[in-house]
Parts: C-alpha cells; structure tokens; sequence
C-alpha cells in the first residue's frame, strides 16, 4: 500500500542544459573537465618522452621530430594552455573549498581571471620558449 | 502492486558508500602538489627543449630532477585516474559500460606512471648520454 499512497505525478527535475543561461561560470566548469582530460593525454606524451630518452638518441630524434611538426607543436601549446587554466582554476576550488568566494559577482571575476591568466601565461611561456632557441631549427 | 516493500526499504543499501570522502581529499591534495610540480615542470622544460637527448640525460642526473619527475609523472596520472573516474561516474549510465571504462582508466594510468618512471630512473641510474 505504501506505493499507492503517494503521488504518482511527475516530479520536478534538475535543471536541463538546454534552460542554463550560457555564462562565464559556466563556460570555466565545463573547460576545467576538458583540460583536465586533455592534460591526462599530456601526461601520457610526457612518459612517452621518458620512454624515448631511455630508449637511445634514435627513438629520441623520432620522438622530438614528431612533437617539433606542426601539428605536434599545435598539441603542445593547447597542453600548456590548458595546464595553465586548469591549474588557476583549480587554485580556484581550492579557495571554494575553504569557503569563500562563493558570491555570484566574485565567482564570475574570478572566472575571468582564470582565463586571463592562463591565456597570458601560455604567451608568456611560449614567447621564453622563443627567446631560448627552442624554435631555432624550424 | 508489484512490490510490497516500502520506498524506505528500497533504498536502503543504494546510498553512500562512506568512501566518497578518500577521494574528494585525495583529487584536493594531489592537485596541490601538482600546482607546485607543474610550475617546476614549466621551468624546466626551456633547458630540455634547448639540450635535447644529451641535455635530458645531464638533467636526470641530478636527483632532484630525477625524483621530481617521476613524482609529476606518477601524482598528475594519479589526480587525472581521480578526474576521469568522476567524469565517467557521471556520465556513463549502463554498469557494465562503466565499470570497464572505470577499470580501463586505472589501468592506463597506472601502466603509464609506472613505464614513465621506470623509463626515467633508467636514465637517472645509467650514467650519461649515451
């Protein structure tokens, strides 16, 4: 009986992606998961590189001639772009998880701080790679 | 009236499994440790572009290089198995889809922490350039 004493109705449910108003807030959390999956991939091309320095200068030259071409360097920037944005936004659920900035205005400015930074670290960080040569023998 | 069981005891058993907290903390501290890794990581990487193969195996020498590494090789695919876990348990339904993507995700980054820094203290152990 205890089925058929409560409402059967539908009740109400969560909110649907279709009726979110898009917003900075929500463009950062949905970037973090896909940084966050694109920086496992750098993790693997990381051990990759470990792999070919213990392997012998042939597989090495194989190796960094695949991540110096044109599509590998596109990857890397992307990683390091992410690595950045990931990792400020990160900082940022840290400081939620101590408990504050929680407001809806402080939320979105520091949304905006995080891309702000990782787009100009990333510059920065490519623009150091420039200056040490590492682009020399393109 | 198919079922006689109240809705109480239906659910029983379906919540929690009181582990949840083990992760939440873990995903929080090893993404602490990686803020630090990755900046070291990032400072590094200029001198490896620069020397190439002789240059990366000067630098394994150092064993602070050496253990740095591997601690951002095997913390990062440590936190990435934690953040892929969620994304799967989120959006992967049907149980048996899930638990093998969940299996299979252990399994990659534990295989590729470990192949990482074995590879790297191989180099670290094996003198210089080769």
């Amino acid at each position: 009986m205890a089925e058929s004493s409560r409402p059967t109705t539908e009740r109400p449910l969560s909110p649907h992606l279709q009726v979110w108003r898009w917003h900075v807030t929500l463009a950062v959390s949905i970037a973090h998961r896909f940084a966050g999956i694109g920086l496992y991939l750098g993790l693997l091309l990381i051990a990759g590189w470990a792999l070919a320095v213990a392997d012998g200068p042939a597989a090495f030259d194989t190796y960094a001639g695949l991540l110096a071409s044109p599509v590998g360097l596109a990857v890397l920037f992307l990683i390091t772009l992410a690595a950045f944005f990931h990792m400020a936004n990160g900082i940022r659920h840290l400081v939620w998880d101590l408990g504050f900035g929680f407001k809806p205005k402080t939320a979105d400015f520091t949304a905006l701080v995080v891309i702000a930074f990782a787009v100009l670290a990333t510059i920065a960080f490519w623009f150091r790679m420039a200056a040490f040569g590492a682009f020399a023998h393109v | 009236m198919s079922d006689l069981r109240t809705p109480l005891r239906r659910v029983r058993g379906l919540g929690s499994a009181k582990h949840g907290v083990m992760h939440f903390v873990h995903q929080r501290v090893s993404g602490a440790a990686l803020v630090l890794l990755i900046c070291w990581g990032f400072s590094q990487t200029p001198f490896l572009v620069l020397h190439g193969y002789d240059g990366a195996h000067v630098w394994l020498q150092s064993p602070v290089n050496a253990a740095l590494a591997s601690l951002l090789l095997a913390v990062g695919l440590y936190h990435g198995q934690l953040g892929v876990q969620v994304v799967i348990e989120d959006y992967i339904g049907k149980t048996g889809t899930r638990t093998v993507l969940l299996v299979l995700n252990a399994f990659v980054a534990f295989a590729f922490a470990a192949v990482g820094v074995v590879a790297l203290l191989k180099t670290a152990f094996g003198g210089g350039a080769l």
